[in-house]
This record gives structure tokens, C-alpha cells and sequence, in this order.
């Protein structure tokens, strides 16, 4: 017992550094991208890595100037904004009924839509694509919104779920004794309490929607490529223009960065999937 | 009783499930019963005049491809070996920050960030920055330590992707965990302390159990997203060397788009299908239970 301070101020010193060293680890890809990002092509690829040199901003200069940056940047705020607005529209409804009147089939159904989404989107590839050929869809926002929301839209629901089971039945109950309509239900019980829920679910689904790559490479290309797009035509033949890459890299992931450090405290309480009683 | 004060409320429940069920049915059924029928016919996009009933044999060609066999295997690899490494250390690191210390709330936002990262930057940055066997990070600490560089991709292609996705997904499994642990309950772990329980005795008996809901959680999330992994793949091996790193999503794709032959690319889906059936099975077998 007298060592107790002694070792548990050591222990506090070892936790500590141990913690900062990883995190230190995981980020430092990050980190060396947003610092290439600011180098000369030339001093991008030194070896030994230079930490020490005069920042430049050329490189997002050329990146807006070859490859048009604001607008592969507008395609990707309106596609995550909408197909995450219109989710949250189908799916909170949806997620409502399955917590507040929940029926024998309610955990079949639930399961039926999370395995929509493990099919892989490589399968319904050709299909989708030749019916958004047919309708003349091909490369518009609206297609990537529309299919954004659906892979989505299973997770939302879960999300939602687990959510809602958590507000108390007893105060919707009291709420239906005393009258209330459907609309006031809804706009004095269900959307304050829910709001932590529709918040969290909203940000993951916007996350996932600014991230999406696969759908985006293969449906949207000039016209409505989205930052992923924007990112990937810098791969292969210009491997080697390490500077330009990160700074396109960074002025895609940086919004997204930002914005999800912001609202991580929001984020994270959403994200236990009922994992937390 | 509260259920019959307001008329149609047995109705409502139904039709307020109505869009999205129904939705998401023709997002399933559509492109499935499409599917279907492109596998059973002859469709190549470089011979439109060759059509007709072909019956299975898509399928066979597929199936008999050299590459199918090492795709599932690797496709199987990819999910197991990725869910492995971030429950192991995201279980790791989020007991190693649950207690508070200097920096707690800033080591969190380091530790979070490689989540919000899209795949293609993902892969660009680890392919050429940290993998690249002569200007990157890693053949620089290779160097350092006197050793030979080591060329990740062409020599541990799947090992290096497995790499990537673990640095996306790691975060993910520790913000999970972060959170079921902040929910402990603070007197059993002193009671148990006092009990003369050791750390490991803890960990086993009482962390473990009330963590094992949030552990269903990520398993089950990541098998969502991890069976049909293709960015990673595509903007940096290309499925490569031979098919050292293709994956059941990247072979159909190949068969798609650079054979042009949608009949048998149709097949393989359809096969991917299968496989992602009997992988939720298992799933909701072995975890199922966790997730009401």
C-alpha cells in the first residue's frame, strides 16, 4: 500500500506515453500526406523525408487549375447531403415502427435489410449500370444519390433503431392518453428525444456517402465525379508527382476530416448500435 | 391498450415500414432477377453478335477460372485477418485511453482520423508514401535499422492491403469500444479490486462479457464492408501480382470490365452472393444473438 502513489504515478506516465505513441502511429500517415502536400515535387520524394523546408501552395493551385477541384467538391457535398438527407426521410419512419410496435418479423426484416448490404455492390454493377444507361443517367448526380441512399439506407435503419428502442415507451404512452396526434407525438416526444439518434446516424451516413468509391468510379466520371473520382485519376501514370497527389488527396479529405473532429463526441454516442445498455 | 386509442394504428406502423421496405426490395430484386438472367445467356460487350441461352455454362467458365478459387480464399483472408486485427487491438488501445491522462481528448481525435479517410486516398498514401520501396516511410525505417527495404506490393500484396484496411477500420472497432467501456460498471471493477481480483482476472471475467455486445457490433459491421473490399485493390495492385490480391468483388470486376463478358461476370456475382449468404448465416448463427 505505500507504494500505491509511487507506482500508480508510474503507471500514469507508461499509460500516457504508451497512449500518445500509438496514436502518434496511426496518425502519422495522415500527417505526412498534409506535409507532402506543402513540398516541391522535387523535395516530396527526398530521402531522408524533409521536415524542415519553405511551404509552398502551388500544388492546390494546380490541383484547382488542371482538374477543376470546386467542382468535383460541389458534387460531393450534394450527393452526401442529399442521399443522407433522403435516408434519414425513408428510414426513420421505418426504424419509428419497428421500435414502437415491433412485431414477430421485425428482427427478420431487420436482418433481410442488413444483408442487402452485404452483397457485394460488384454484383449489382452491371444492372445498375445498364439501367442508368437506359434512363440516361449515366454520369448525373442524381444516380449516385439515389444509390448512395440505398447502401446506406440498411444501416440507417439499424442505427435508428437501436436508438429509438432506447426512448421509453411509457412517455409516448402518456403522450397518446393525453391525445396527442401522430404529428404531435412525433414533434414533442420523438424528435427530442431521437435527436441524438437522426444526429449520429446522419453523420456516419455522410461520412460514408463523401467516402464511397466504388459506385462513384464506376456511375459518375466528368460530369458528376465526386472527390474519390477527383482522387483516383491522380494514381497510376503520375505516381511519382507525390505533392500534387497529397494536396489533391488533402483538399479531398480535409472537409470530411474537419467536419467529422467537430461532431466526433455526437458521432461516437451514436455509433454503439444499442452496443451500450 | 394504448395501441387501440387512435384509429388506424394498427395500419400505421405498416405503412410508415412501406418505403423503406419496399425500396430496398427493388434495390435487391432488380438488379438480382437482371443478374440472373445475363448469367444464363451468352453477353459479351466485344461479340454483340453472339447471343442465345447458354444454360450454366457462365458459371462453369467462371468456376473453372484459375483465379476463382484463390479469389474466395483471399477474399476470406482479407475479412478475417482485418476483423482480427482491429478487434485485437482496437479492444487494446481503447482499454489503454479509457482512463483519463494528459492529452486523453486529443490522443482520441488522432487515434479516430484515419477513419474519416476515403479508400482511394487510403490506398494512394499507403502505396506510395509509406509502401514504395525506395522513397517511402517504411523502406526509410528499413534502412534505418540496416535492413533490406521491402517491396510490400509485388512481394506481400495481400499482406499490404490487409494493412490498409486494418488502418481504416481500427478506428472504427476502438470507437466502439471507447464507448461500451465508459459504461462499466465502476463499483464491480473496485469490488473485484478488493476481491484481490488480478488485472487479467478483470479483464476476463468482467470486461470481456460487457464488452461482448460491442464486439458482435463490429464484427457484424465490418463484414458488411470488408466481403466486397475493392477500392483499396483497385487503385493500388489491380489485383496483382497474377492474383496474389484479388478478391471475389475484384474478379468480377475484371470479368465486367476488361473481358467486357457480362454473362459470366453476371455468374460470378451471383456466386459472390452466395458466398456473402453463407458468411451472414454463420454471422447471425454465431453472433445473432447479441444484436436484439
Amino acid at each position: 500500500m505505500q507504494s500505491s502513489p509511487n507506482s500508480s504515478s508510474g503507471k500514469l506516465i507508461i499509460r500516457t506515453v504508451a497512449a500518445w505513441l500509438v496514436a502518434l502511429i496511426l496518425f502519422f500517415p495522415l500527417l505526412f500526406l498534409a506535409v507532402t502536400a506543402f513540398k516541391t515535387e522535387g523535395q516530396a520524394i527526398a530521402v531522408p523525408s524533409l521536415w524542415v523546408f519553405t511551404p509552398t501552395l502551388e500544388n492546390f493551385v494546380e490541383v484547382q487549375a488542371r482538374s477543376n477541384y470546386l467542382h468535383f467538391a460541389w458534387n460531393s457535398v450534394v450527393t452526401s447531403v442529399v442521399s443522407t438527407v433522403l435516408g434519414l426521410l425513408i428510414a426513420a419512419p421505418a426504424a419509428y415502427s419497428m421500435a414502437f410496435s415491433p412485431t414477430k418479423r421485425t428482427k427478420d426484416i431487420l436482418m433481410w435489410m442488413l444483408s442487402t448490404k452485404m452483397m457485394p455492390a460488384v454484383g449489382a454493377l452491371v444492372p445498375i449500370y445498364v439501367i442508368a444507361q437506359t434512363a440516361g443517367l449515366l454520369d448525373t448526380k442524381f444516380a449516385l444519390i439515389v444509390v448512395f441512399t440505398m447502401s446506406n439506407l440498411p444501416i440507417m435503419v439499424w442505427m435508428l433503431y437501436s436508438h429509438f428502442k432506447d426512448i421509453p415507451h411509457e412517455i409516448l404512452e402518456a403522450s397518446r392518453m393525453d391525445g396527442a396526434n401522430l404529428w404531435d407525438e412525433f414533434r414533442h416526444v420523438l424528435l427530442p428525444l431521437g435527436m441524438g439518434g437522426l444526429a449520429s446516424t446522419g453523420l456516419l451516413c455522410l461520412v460514408l456517402a463523401w467516402n464511397e468509391a466504388f459506385w462513384a468510379l464506376n456511375l459518375g466520371s466528368a460530369k458528376a465525379g465526386t472527390l474519390a473520382t477527383l482522387v483516383a485519376s491522380y494514381s497510376s501514370p503520375e505516381g511519382l508527382f507525390w505533392a500534387k497527389l497529397s494536396a489533391a488527396s488533402l483538399m479531398a479529405i480535409a472537409p470530411i476530416i474537419v467536419f467529422g473532429w467537430f461532431s466526433q463526441k455526437q458521432l461516437v454516442q451514436g455509433l454503439t448500435f444499442g452496443a451500450v445498455k | 391498450m394504448a395501441e387501440h386509442t387512435r384509429a388506424g394504428s394498427r395500419w400505421l406502423p405498416r405503412i410508415l415500414m412501406t418505403p423503406a421496405v419496399v425500396t430496398l426490395f427493388l434495390w435487391m430484386i432488380v438488379p438480382l432477377v437482371m443478374t440472373i438472367y445475363f448469367s444464363v445467356i451468352r453477353y459479351n460487350l466485344m461479340q454483340p453478335d453472339q447471343t442465345g441461352f447458354v444454360g450454366l455454362m457462365n458459371y462453369e467458365f467462371f468456376m473453372t477460372d484459375p483465379d476463382f478459387w484463390p479469389a474466395v480464399w483471399n477474399t476470406l483472408v482479407l475479412l478475417g485477418s482485418v476483423v482480427l486485427i482491429t478487434v485485437f487491438f482496437g479492444l487494446a488501445i481503447a482499454l489503454l485511453i479509457n482512463d483519463p491522462f494528459p492529452g486523453q481528448g486529443f490522443v482520441r481525435i488522432l487515434l479516430i482520423s484515419p477513419f474519416f479517410v476515403m479508400p482511394t486516398v487510403n490506398a494512394l498514401l499507403w502505396k506510395h508514401m509509406m509502401m514504395n520501396p525506395v522513397y517511402g516511410v517504411l523502406a526509410q525505417i528499413w534502412t534505418f535499422f540496416g535492413l533490406e527495404p521491402v517491396n510490400w506490393l509485388t512481394d506481400y500484396p495481400l499482406f499490404s492491403i490487409i494493412i490498409m484496411v486494418s488502418w481504416q477500420w481500427l478506428p472504427f472497432a476502438c470507437l466502439i469500444f471507447m464507448t461500451a467501456l465508459q459504461s462499466m460498471d465502476r463499483e464491480q471493477l473496485e469490488a473485484a479490486g478488493m476481491d484481490g481480483a488480478t488485472y487479467w482476472q478483470k479483464l476476463w471475467y468482467l470486461y470481456m462479457p460487457h464488452m461482448a455486445r460491442s464486439i458482435s457490433v463490429v464484427i457484424m459491421i465490418e463484414v458488411i464492408f470488408l466481403l466486397s473490399i475493392f477500392a483499396e485493390i483497385y487503385t493500388t495492385t489491380s489485383g496483382g501480382p497474377g492474383n496474389a490480391s484479388t478478391n471475389l468483388a475484384f474478379l468480377i470486376f475484371k470479368q465486367a470490365q476488361l473481358s467486357f463478358d457480362v454473362g459470366v461476370a453476371s455468374a460470378g456475382a451471383l456466386l459472390a452472393v452466395v458466398l456473402a449468404n453463407i458468411v451472414a448465416v454463420f454471422l447471425i448463427r454465431m453472433i445473432g444473438k447479441n444484436l436484439d
